[in-house]
């Protein structure tokens, strides 16, 4: 009785934590701009059931695919017992029965010998995550100025937090098993793991209740609290990357999008006939400001941009493939979308957890000495960093849950150009060129036809010569 | 040598789109020549190689000629959306006055601006890129690709321009029109939706590189030429700036050749080239020179 009380309110508070923390971050990402980016509905489905539920663009790279696989695998099933865990304690401690789902037999035995088999495939992979990030020197994506301090620490307790809920739950089902062999009674389930653990349990059967017990409520509380992690942490990833799949650009990915406003005014400008749409009217009555052109802070970034910095596990392909970053340069596709998400915290709402990311010398970057401009453009992401993209695509390619770094990138390239009149010299002198001479060099308009002077074919006339 | 009765070279007067617009003619495509094909010494040659090859199957086209401007590429890469707008404007004026409806370019630049960004201000375009061009000639026979300069056994990597492949999917299109010059085709470690960018998009080209420990390009070519020398499988490390390509591979480089599908990277990986002093041996060439050489129509 008191158990399952116990249970129901670690429930209620573990959902009711959970769900506040849900509603603050779905208010960040509701600040940024609007954007139409539904529609579609059978295309979207089909590319998020191949990219997200199916790992497809994980599978770029062999071996971690096959570990992650693993691990989300062992997190789909493995959770099919947290219902009966549920159950279990909700009720079983009430009416007293025990592993509630047994009523399904074979597929009983099934799910649980999969369960164990999975789980200490889960413990291997995750050893091997372990590994690759904190051996001498690390994979190098895991590495970098913006995954020091709290993004390292992060990943590494994701990483204990998975293995304590897997030993957990060799705990229950071993010393359940030992109990009822002890008591000549046969446990429902197959459990190929713990048969092999029995041997190391103590044979007193007061214990080993008590064992079982530890087991099963370090797994469920385990489950729980990891639950209410998950918003502070880049295993966020785990909900949000359906949705940040599902919303994610569906155009070709040279398309860059179009900023109306100015459509608007250019359209003016051709032709004084046209009328420009009024502006959008506030609550008020009274007419919204502009909105800014590009980006200078979050909330000038598209809602699904924000969303995708909450989807971000921070793996870091993305930087990895990255040609200024191969070659030395600041930018970091992986620090822009990292420092997304600290800004809206810093600036709107935080969940539990909030340690933004510092920059500086020790960080291997320069530091953010411009402190009166707080906002993500100077305040985090740095101009050089934007200038040294070659918008070639390769992190967008890259990302395994379709995040797209470069659409922020032009964001605020746009804010600097447009807003700041701040573009490096020798693009200004690009742009006046293009003004002046309609190409990006310096050459006289009337020459753009010279190539075509003293150009001679060798062989016959086509029969169908041209005009 | 030519036999003596093979007829001398033409000369081919480029249509304008202006004088077949007063003769009330239309073409079958519009060539989009692009800045760089128009200004740029290097990549003229390959404007005239891929007229060259209009003009030999028969296709009836036209150019702008001084009517082009820049699509404003450039200036939307680098953030000034307003200048791109203007261009882009400006341009679609002129091609739905003379009711374009195709357009073929050799540059992947304009070509995805033209895709994929004129629709939104009004000009909708059946837009094609060279390579994708230079493919169907082939396909269709009328491109032989023989008679010319052979390729045969020549060992030829591919650098994908990432405004062609990642941006719009087009990966084997150039591939095809390589393939059927019967040469060694060797692909590097990185390419296709691997590719590495050559360092010039995004506006790169017209600026300076921030500060790092290597230029992209070099980076890039140090790839191309380890890939053709049959070293790039030794390498330890081809993610990032330890790469080194001092040793020789088992294949003499004299010969072979980096193609390439993009003015841009025409430039940056010529210059890396150089810069690795392999220009006597080494030679960037675009699809369309390879293809005009393949077919002996270069005069």
């Amino acid at each position: 009785m008191l158990q399952s009380l116990l249970f129901a309110l670690l429930l209620v508070a573990a959902f009711g934590l959970f769900a506040w923390q849900v509603r603050k971050i779905r208010a960040n990402v509701l600040v940024g701009r609007a954007r139409a980016a539904g529609g579609h509905p059978a295309e979207r489905l089909r590319k998020t059931l191949l990219v997200a539920f199916g790992q497809q663009k994980m599978f770029k790279r062999l071996t971690p695919a096959l570990l992650h696989l693993v691990v989300y695998v062992g997190f789909l099933v493995i959770n099919i017992e947290v219902i009966e865990i549920v159950i279990d304690g909700l009720f079983g401690n009430l009416f007293g029965f025990h592993r509630s789902l047994q009523f399904l037999g074979p597929l009983y035995d099934g799910l649980m010998a999969t369960n164990e088999v999975l789980a200490a495939l889960v413990i291997v992979a995750v050893a091997a995550f372990w590994w690759r990030r904190n051996s001498h020197p690390p994979l190098k994506r895991f590495t970098g100025p913006e995954l020091r301090m709290w993004p390292k620490l992060d990943a590494n307790i994701i990483l204990y937090i998975e293995v304590v809920l897997m030993v957990a739950l060799f705990f229950m089902n071993t010393a359940d098993l030992k109990l009822h062999q002890m008591r000549g009674e046969d446990l429902p389930g197959t459990f190929p793991i713990s048969n092999l653990l029995v041997g190391l349990l103590p044979t007193s059967q007061g214990t080993l209740h008590v064992l079982e017990r530890i087991g099963w409520w370090a797994h469920i509380t385990g489950i729980l609290l990891f639950l209410n992690y998950l918003p502070s942490s880049k295993h966020f990833h785990i909900i949000l990357a359906f949705p940040n799949v599902w919303y994610s650009r569906l155009v070709p990915q040279g398309q860059f999008s179009n900023v109306e406003s100015i459509t608007h005014e250019v359209k003016a400008m051709m032709d004084p006939a046209y009328e420009v749409p009024a502006a959008p009217v506030g609550p008020d009555g009274v007419a919204l400001a502009p909105a800014p052109f590009g980006a200078k802070d979050v909330d000038d970034l598209p809602w699904t941009n924000l969303l995708s910095a909450y989807s971000c596990t921070e793996c870091g392909r993305c930087t990895s493939v990255c040609p200024a970053n191969l070659t030395g340069k600041l930018l970091s596709p992986r620090k822009i979308i990292m420092d997304t998400r600290d800004r809206m915290e810093e600036k709107y709402n935080s969940p539990l957890i909030f340690r933004p990311n510092v920059y500086g010398e020790e960080a291997g970057h320069a530091p953010i000495t411009d402190l009166a401009n707080a906002t993500l453009l100077r305040g985090k992401v740095t101009p050089e960093e934007l200038w040294a993209c070659t918008t070639c695509n390769a992190c967008v390619e890259s990302c395994p849950v379709n995040i797209n770094p470069l659409e922020s990138i032009i964001e605020m390239r746009r804010f600097l150009v447009l807003e700041e009149s701040a573009a490096p010299n020798s693009l200004n002198v690009m742009f006046s060129n293009i003004e002046n001479n309609g190409a990006p060099w310096a050459f006289s308009p009337s020459d753009r036809f010279n190539w075509a002077d003293d150009l001679y074919v060798k062989g016959p006339t086509p029969e169908t010569a041209p005009v | 040598m030519l036999p003596e009765t093979a007829p001398a070279p033409r000369q081919i007067t480029v249509p304008v789109m202006a004088d077949l617009a007063a003769r009330n003619e239309s073409p079958e495509i519009l060539f989009w020549v692009g800045c760089a094909g128009a200004f740029d010494d290097r990549y003229k040659r390959v404007t005239r190689a891929f007229v060259r090859i209009l003009d030999h199957v028969g296709t009836k086209y036209a150019v702008l000629g001084l009517e082009e401007s820049c699509t404003g590429d450039p200036a939307k890469r680098a953030g000034n959306e307003f200048l791109f707008q203007m261009q882009a404007m400006q341009n679609i004026t002129t091609l739905n006055g003379y009711g374009i409806k195709k357009i073929v370019t050799a540059c992947p630049h304009c070509f995805n601006t033209i895709k994929n960004e004129y629709p939104a201000l009004g000009g909708e375009y059946e837009v094609i890129h060279h390579s994708t061009y230079l493919q169907q000639l082939i396909n269709e026979g009328k491109v032989g690709v023989t008679g010319g300069e052979s390729f045969k056994g020549r060992r030829i990597t591919f650098h994908d321009s990432c405004y062609l492949g990642r941006a719009n999917n087009i990966y084997e299109a150039p591939r095809d029109v390589l393939a059927a010059l019967d040469a060694d085709l060797v692909e590097m470690k990185r390419s296709r939706a691997n590719g590495l960018c050559c360092g010039a998009g995004g506006a790169q080209m017209w600026k300076e590189a921030e500060p790092g420990k290597k230029e992209i390009n070099i980076e890039r070519t140090e790839e191309a030429l380890a890939t053709l020398s049959g070293k790039a499988e030794a390498l330890a490390n081809l993610g990032g700036v330890e790469t080194e390509t001092a040793a020789p591979g088992p294949h003499d480089l004299q010969g072979s050749i980096i193609a390439v599908s993009c003015p841009f990277c025409m430039t940056m990986m010529s210059d890396g080239v150089k810069n690795k002093e392999q220009e006597s041996k080494v030679q960037v060439f675009d699809l369309a020179e390879l293809v005009a050489s393949a077919e002996g129509i270069n005069a």
